[in-house]
């Protein structure tokens, strides 16, 4: 009974079967014209398939990118047209440059209406070409489950990232015979390269002679899921291993052979050993700016073996000795047993040695401080006395964020989502909000700076209306604090337009009716933290720290890695 | 700083809207001009074909092939010198009839040239040359002089000398699926 009108659904109902079959059960979005359709059909669905109502488009694309990070699922986020398309936008961006899973779905004018400058008409397929994997117009019906399964394979697969599928209107109206059938491949994209074995050996054989080796892992070892893998690797090396800011949280911080993150505002240790040490071990990393410093200058002495899935990634900021491509899973699995159990005790000793000078220089005074005014770094240190490492921590950009990503602990994968490469302000709020709903069950805390609060602080009321439980802790310097520090630092302190006269934020939390209390002594803090972590409910904490501290160590722009400052 | 070399870049792809915007981004974001730009069915069904030509550092065109491979709908791209390619631009040039009857010169230029007329009416005549860059820009320069009306070229199109193997490709992953 192929014609049979029963038969029949609608693109729009389309979309949600699409979505359902590929195992989605929440979504982030923000309703409008173009989009309505849809929606119309999430409201029948409304059991199956639940949607998150953002205060701004922009937070949807965040919730979602916080929720494939810590569920590990693809983030599904959608849009109308036109301006509530262009305000994904900046979450692509993001989750483009930092690999995450997701996929957008923006509603089009009418087909016939395409070109016209109709209302809320734009060019979405043109504005997120460049940051997004794959993009698609959809103007027929029966391209829906053909190009949304595609879209989910695409994003899920390889080096992931995000997908923005365009629907028309027309399309979400007119009916069709629906079939829907997963994405297996496609001809012109190979997501995971095959492991070379002799490229394993050679790799091996390197490390296995190595005398000062350094293991630098990013997130592709959370991307790939093998973190167990990864433990192995390092715990029968013996190699001390160090991350990016993306890494974190990929092998516990109590871990011996753990040593620090690397890069502008990692620690003393693993940046000076970089142009020490024999053989670098880069795993699912990507040298950016940030990692590496003067790039004419970074680990020229080591012989480079670069772990990595995405071809591109090769040679393009760091020549690798040995590259192995394909998914770290698979390679670490495959290399393991070729490399000989060894010990690097003098070589560790060169990192422990070098951690007692940062602990002197930087880390009492930041932990411990003596001054009258709240440290950033004593916050989180309290907060990690509560968590004991086993909560996800959501950072959005600046000062705050080094500091909480120097000293947040963690003991559990997943647990460390922050905007890296993008370097977003805003993201941490709704972020966190997606974080906690992909990990309903473990504790979600946003440490965000007063600038980026109050950049999606609309948020508050998606948190209200749907009480999700986060915990929100504002580290409020009353400035644009990272900025400030380079003024101050490299513009003879010219604090152009960095200084914020800020609201009563307790007052605009509870204007949420989110339970909500700020510090501004030393002998508050402990009881605001324990309080904020003994409920189940979202809380909102506002710490008023030192107004001009510094975040150190540094690598000024430009410098070497071995170039790194202590103040 | 490296001296840059000229580069074809042959892409075979899927045949899908918007990839040309998603080609063109790559080079957009680097801030590298492209020369020219051409693209047409390749000689597998259903696969299109893009030849780019670019100034560029030698170090920095394999980056820029393996960016353009990424794409998901890009199937195979290639970057060669001008040595492993047989390369072609073809230009038109419309000129005023009365010139080609009053001035005998011109056609001893259009026969030099082994250029073809393409078509004559009372106002003008059109001619066709293919050939390398220097030879269709020989002939209009010396064109100008009897009323050069339009002048066009085309972006470069190329084979190369070596087998580029697209069809054991897909083969492979038709066996694979």
């Amino acid at each position: 009974m192929k014609n049979n009108k029963s038969n029949k659904i609608s693109g729009a109902e389309a979309v949600i079967r699409c979505l359902l079959a590929e195992g989605v059960d929440l979504i982030y979005g923000y309703p409008g014209g173009a989009i309505m359709p849809i929606y119309d059909e999430l409201y029948k669905f409304q059991d199956t398939l639940q949607h998150v109502l953002t205060r701004h488009e922009q937070g949807a694309a965040h919730a979602a990118q916080g929720y494939a990070r810590t569920s590990g699922k693809v983030g599904v986020a959608m849009a109308t047209s036109g301006p509530g398309a262009t305000n994904l936008v900046t979450g692509i961006a993001d989750a483009q440059i930092d690999s995450t899973p997701m996929v957008c779905i923006t509603g089009q004018v009418a087909s016939h209406l395409l070109g016209s400058d109709a209302f809320q008409e734009t060019d979405i397929i043109g504005i997120s070409t460049p940051v997004t994997k794959w993009n698609y117009q959809i103007t027929r019906a029966n391209e829906i489950p053909e190009i949304l399964a595609k879209a989910f394979y695409i994003a899920k697969s390889g080096r992931p990232g995000p997908v923005l599928i365009d629907i028309t209107k027309d399309a979400q109206f007119e009916e069709f015979i629906f079939n829907y059938e997963y994405c297996i491949g496609i001809r012109s994209y190979n997501p995971v390269i095959d492991v070379d074995m002799n490229s394993l050996k050679n790799a091996a054989e390197i490390i296995n002679n190595s005398n000062k080796p350094m293991i630098v892992w990013g997130q592709g070892i959370i991307l790939g899921h093998a973190e167990d893998e990864f433990k192995q690797f390092v715990d029968i090396s013996g190699i001390p291993a160090v991350w990016t800011i993306l890494g974190l949280s990929a092998l516990p911080t109590s871990h011996p052979l753990n040593k620090g993150m690397v890069g502008m505002h990692g620690n003393y240790g693993p940046n000076i050993l970089t142009n020490e040490c024999d053989v670098l071990i880069a795993i699912g990393m990507r040298f950016d700016d940030r990692v590496t410093g003067n790039l004419e200058t970074y680990a020229k002495q080591a012989k480079v073996i670069h772990f990595e899935i995405d071809p591109a990634e090769i040679n393009k900021n760091v020549f690798a000795d040995i590259p192995i491509l394909g998914n770290c899973k698979d390679s670490l699995t495959k290399i393991i047993p070729l490399i000989k159990k060894r010990k690097h005790d003098s070589w560790i000793n060169r990192f422990d040695s070098l951690m007692e000078i940062e602990e002197k220089e930087v880390i009492k005074s930041d932990l411990y401080p003596t001054k009258e005014g709240l440290t950033m770094g004593e916050s989180i240190k309290t907060i990690n006395n509560y968590t004991n490492g086993d909560a996800v921590i959501v950072t959005d950009v600046g000062q705050h964020q080094m500091v909480a990503c120097r000293y947040a602990s963690f003991i559990k994968s997943k647990s460390n989502i922050t905007s890296g490469g993008l370097g977003t302000m805003g993201f941490a709020l709704p972020a966190a909000i997606g974080a906690k709903m992909g990990a309903p069950d473990r504790e979600v805390i946003a440490i965000i700076g007063d600038g980026g609060y109050q950049m999606t602080i609309q948020e508050l009321g998606t948190i209200f209306q749907t009480k999700t439980a986060v915990k929100i802790v504002v580290l409020n310097n009353d400035f644009l604090g990272m900025v400030r520090q380079w003024q101050q630092m490299f513009f003879d302190k010219r604090y152009a337009s960095t200084e914020m006269v800020n609201p009563d934020f307790v007052t605009i939390a509870k204007g949420y009716f989110i339970d909500a209390e700020r510090v501004t002594k030393r002998n508050q803090l402990d009881k605001a933290v324990s309080r904020m972590l003994s409920t189940d409910k979202p809380y909102f904490l506002e710490i008023c720290v030192e107004k001009e501290d510094n975040v150190f160590p540094m690598i000024p722009t430009g410098a070497s890695v071995s170039d790194i400052r202590l103040s | 700083m490296n001296l840059k070399e000229t580069y074809t870049i042959s892409i075979y792809s899927e045949n899908n809207v918007g990839l040309l915007n998603r080609i063109s981004a790559i080079f957009l974001k680097r801030h590298i001009n492209i020369e020219s730009f051409s693209t047409s069915l390749s000689e597998i069904e259903n696969v299109f074909r893009f030849i780019i030509v670019v100034n560029i550092d030698p170090n920095k065109i394999k980056k820029i092939i393996l960016q353009i491979e990424k794409q998901v709908d890009v199937i195979k791209a290639f970057y060669h010198t001008d040595e492993e390619t047989i390369f072609q631009e073809s230009a038109l040039y419309k000129v005023k009839s009365s010139s080609l009857f009053e001035e005998r010169h011109i056609q001893n230029v259009i026969k030099k040239s082994h250029a073809n007329i393409v078509t004559v009416s009372p106002e003008y005549f059109v001619i066709e040359k293919t050939g390398f860059r220097h030879e269709t820009e020989e002939l209009r320069k010396n064109l100008v002089e009897y009323g050069l009306l339009q002048f066009v070229r085309s972006g470069r199109i190329s084979v190369t000398k070596s087998k580029m193997k697209i069809s054991e490709l897909l083969n492979t992953f038709n066996k694979n699926k």
